[in-house]
């Protein structure tokens, strides 16, 4: 009788003592058997478990398409202040998909920064890089200035006091003919250098653009 | 024992005497006492169900169970309350972002039968329940009910506490208005701020990266049919360990002690 407890057991039935083996078995009924029925339940299982957690978080993976927006002709918007505009950020649920936006045109005396040539006209979301909530431009104190928490960001919407950790993010912008058209949504940090748009509380310098990465569908 | 003799009541209060035909129990009312007497025999003697009742509700309790101990229950009751209001507010609430749940909550509120009463009831009931499972969690934290062999029944707990908060959570975007829109951009946006995951748990809470339809109908279905679903599993198994185990007594209350166990002074 084989020891069971031998460092190489032996792989057939018969050597290990099991009752009821016989010449030549590895695999006794009984266990393959209950390997069938697990598999198959296993199988079954997975057949609506997993089509249903890919539909909870396939929404991660989705790419919305770039979408453009007529926001108003060439000469509706100054270039020392800001013009409020709505703007739908996702269609057809009505008021609830709709958002703000604050646009004003490129000034090249204030808009130094050299990341970012390529929009015309500069439109700031109204998503305060805190926790979200949105903000109001203040014309007197030339201030964007958040009610929940006391974010307050300057005229090219950095950050100038309270919790937000970035500056707002922006759109990019677009002249079509007479009219200006507005685009997807970037992420700006202190530096105003452009990243993929990221959620609000979500540190860009330094490391953070590393330890708060893009969405899977972003494209530089 | 000698029978005392009967307090003078007056009239309307003493018990009347037998109708004619009740004197030896075979009155109507007797009669209904004993279909409805045969009805609980028929199913208990399929069920052996009468066992069950009699060890959970005629179970031991030790000396010096007070008030405090009351309160597990009275967060069972906030729970139960919940959930019954919250199946008749189902039965109006429309899950769309386009304008339908915020209408149909008012509907519910103004024009429904005892609609703002129910949906008060369930709003209010919300905080209630969220007090209570904290003082109940107090209770048995200072009371040393956590300690062996009860310590699964507190990660039980836990996992209930957890549950409650996400249950406040979920639910609270349901209404869609304003107040619902922000705290819940705020709340999904707090969850985003964890490093590295933090992104993808805040995508994967919203159904995507803006709140929309998809929010709604995913907190919609985790409020009404994961988390309840779960918190019922949990709180049956709540309850049984409580039962199988006991309840301790208060902290204050010391076991005597065995004289021969006593260690003697040198």
């Amino acid at each position: 009788m084989a020891d069971k407890r031998a460092k190489h057991r032996s792989k057939y039935t018969l050597d290990r003592g099991i009752p009821g083996a016989f010449e030549g078995e590895t695999v006794t009924r009984r266990r393959f058997m209950t390997g069938t029925v697990h598999s198959a339940s296993a199988i079954a299982a997975g057949a609506f478990t997993l089509p249903a957690l890919g539909f909870a978080v396939g929404p991660i993976f989705k790419s919305t398409p770039d979408h453009w927006e007529t926001i108003g002709t060439v000469d509706q918007f100054p270039e020392n202040n800001y013009v409020p505009v709505v703007i739908t950020l996702v269609p057809n649920i009505g008021a609830a998909g709709k958002s703000t936006a604050y646009v004003r045109k490129k000034n090249p005396a204030i808009d130094t920064d050299v990341y970012d040539r390529t929009t015309p006209y500069i439109a700031i979301s109204d998503r305060c890089a805190h926790l979200g909530c949105p903000v109001r431009w203040v014309d007197a104190s030339e201030r964007f200035i958040c009610p929940c928490h006391g974010g307050v960001y300057d005229l090219l919407g950095r950050r100038v006091s309270g919790p937000p950790v970035r500056p707002l993010d922006r759109f990019y912008t677009r002249v079509s003919g007479e009219y200006v058209e507005l685009g997807p949504r970037f992420s700006v940090n202190s530096e105003l250098r452009r990243f993929s748009p990221r959620d609000p509380g979500e540190p860009l310098d330094g490391i953070g653009q590393y330890l708060y990465p893009a969405r899977p569908d972003a494209h530089k | 024992m000698p029978k005392l003799p009967a307090p003078p009541l007056p009239a309307p209060l003493r018990t009347p005497p037998p109708r004619p035909g009740e004197a030896n129990g075979d009155g109507p009312l007797q009669e209904a006492a004993q279909a409805g007497i045969a009805v609980v025999d028929w199913v208990d003697e399929r069920t052996s169900l009468s066992g069950a009742a009699r060890w959970l509700m005629f179970r031991k309790v030790p000396k010096g169970t007070n008030w405090f101990y009351t309160l597990g229950s009275a967060t069972l009751f906030a729970f139960l309350n919940q959930a019954v209001t919250g199946v008749f507010l189902a039965m109006y609430y429309r899950p769309e972002p386009s304008g339908g749940a915020y209408e149909s909550i008012r509907y519910i509120t103004n024009d429904v039968f005892l609609g703002q009463f129910v949906r008060g009831m369930h709003k209010w009931g919300a905080s209630v329940m969220v007090i209570l499972v904290f003082l109940h969690m107090a209770r048995t934290f200072f009371f040393g009910a956590y300690k062996y062999p009860r310590e699964l029944n507190w990660v039980i707990g836990v996992v209930l506490l957890i549950l409650t908060m996400a249950m406040g959570f979920t639910g609270y975007l349901l209404p869609f208005d304003e107040r619902a829109y922000w705290a819940t951009t705020v709340g999904v946006n707090i969850n985003g701020t964890g490093p590295l995951i933090g992104p993808y748990l805040s995508d994967f809470l919203r159904g995507g990266s803006e709140i929309g339809a998809t929010t709604l109908s995913r907190f919609y279905a985790i409020h009404m049919l994961l988390i309840p679903g779960l918190m019922a599993a949990l709180i049956g198994a709540h309850l049984y360990l409580v039962a199988k185990l006991g309840t301790t007594a208060p902290p204050w209350l010391k076991a005597k002690q065995r004289r021969e166990l006593r260690e003697t002074e040198v």
